[in-house]
């Protein structure tokens, strides 16, 4: 990856940006988020298929933007979430510099949003591979063989909420769960308080998932929560043919209606 | 289970569906009497989470009421709903949840006897369905459980 590092190196030297957010390789040969203030430090950066962390999560937090203006290095669903971001008007391209990666490895030359609009726009959108055979896998079951998966499941929540820590789009200050008054969530771990936690946080992400999997792979019980979020994403796209993180100027898929949204179950 | 009464939470809003309950009263039309009403401003109001607290406190069934398409009082908020409706079933199928104890229905001010249809269909589908146990279930043992750990 010479050519990022040589990237990351001048984009420093220059002081286009303060900081380079991308993926270096610990001590013990574990891949890790790296935030590069100092051009010397650059050659520590790596990218290859381990790096798959969707970094885009450090964008919105006050102690990242603090830093200054960042560069960041950006596979497609980290593009997707940027997208959003802009969106929902949460970050501003001015704010950060998108150093793309294509999806075998090379770097791309984002020069402007334009560009990154029509990287996604050429690339296939829909839920990764190996997720998509899992979730047809599930919906083949019965509500009760459903119900008995997904219980069995949750139960393994211990309430961590690293699935919304690792999630871009889970970016409120304050989360529902915090809230108290009411209570709308049970701060004890139980299958009751644990399926609706889970039922909240895919309901919030609805028609914003980006679909990069993040949550699934931050949980330290192995929860497939990323199959409910993916999953919507998926109905998303059936019902109202749109797909989070495709355009600067998208509405969120819940907050807007089209007059003719077809439903068929309301009497 | 013959003497079994549902209990059904209706979530309706102000300025039609509560408006068409009004109506069905005046208007003298007996109806099941299991329906608990609770009015909304707006079918737009009615947050997901509220349903699944109407099932963990009880309900075996609920209805969901508001205006007609292009009739809410505020231009927009039953289509909001709707798409949220949407979502929301799309979600609970997939995690096996029983859609068929939640009516979604649309009842102008003027349908009073639409109102008394929608309910007594959906008392006599509960009935059918019997006491929503795999829920209670799942409420009482996460309760035992918070006792037991204090």
């Amino acid at each position: 990856m010479d050519n990022l590092i040589l990237r990351a190196k001048e984009l420093l030297e220059n002081k286009t940006v303060q900081v380079v957010i991308g993926y270096e390789a610990g001590p013990t040969g574990v891949v890790r988020p790296a935030f590069i203030s100092d051009p010397a430090n650059a050659d520590s950066l790596i990218y290859d298929e381990r790096c798959v962390q969707n970094l885009a999560v450090y964008l919105t937090k006050p102690e990242v933007k603090h830093l200054g203006r960042i560069a960041i290095v950006s596979s497609l669903p980290v593009m997707r979430s940027i997208m959003m971001l802009i969106s929902e008007q949460q970050i501003s391209y001015d704010e950060i510099v998108v150093l793309g990666i294509s999806a075998d490895g090379v770097l791309l030359d984002i020069a402007d949003l334009s560009v990154m609009q029509g990287y996604i726009d050429k690339s296939d959108l829909s839920n990764p591979v190996k997720y998509k055979e899992l979730l047809a896998e599930l919906k083949k079951l019965t509500p009760a063989e459903k119900f008995e998966y997904w219980q069995k499941e949750l139960s393994k929540c211990i309430k961590c909420y690293a699935c919304r820590q690792a999630c871009p789009m889970c970016y409120c200050t304050r989360c529902t769960v915090e809230v108290n008054q009411p209570q709308w969530i049970s701060v004890q771990s139980n299958a009751h308080g644990n399926m609706e936690w889970h039922i909240l946080r895919a309901m919030h992400l609805a028609g914003r998932c980006i679909s990069c999997g993040e949550c699934g792979r931050a949980c330290p019980v192995g929860i497939p929560c990323h199959l409910l979020t993916m999953h919507l994403t998926d109905q998303v796209y059936n019902y109202f043919k749109v797909y989070a993180g495709t355009s600067e100027k998208m509405n969120s898929v819940m907050s807007t209606y089209e007059p003719n949204d077809k439903e068929s179950f309301i009497v | 289970m013959s003497d079994f009464e549902p209990k059904i939470v209706a979530f309706v809003c102000n300025w039609c569906t509560y408006a068409g309950a009004d109506l069905t009263g005046t208007s003298r039309i007996k109806y099941a009497s299991n329906v608990k009403i609770i009015r909304f401003p707006c079918t737009g109001r009615i947050d997901f989470m509220l349903l699944l607290k109407a099932f963990s406190n009880g309900a075996d069934g609920i209805i969901v009421s508001g205006c007609h398409p292009n009739d809410c009082h505020y231009t927009s908020g039953n289509f909001h709903a709707k798409r949220r409706w949407i979502m929301f079933k799309e979600l609970m199928d997939f995690m096996g949840i029983d859609m068929s104890r939640i009516t979604f229905s649309w009842v102008s001010a003027a349908e009073g006897a639409r109102w008394a249809e929608v309910v007594n269909t959906t008392v006599t589908r509960i009935r059918e369905l019997g006491p929503y146990v795999s829920y209670k279930e799942l409420v009482n043992k996460s309760v035992e459980e918070e006792v037991k750990n204090g």
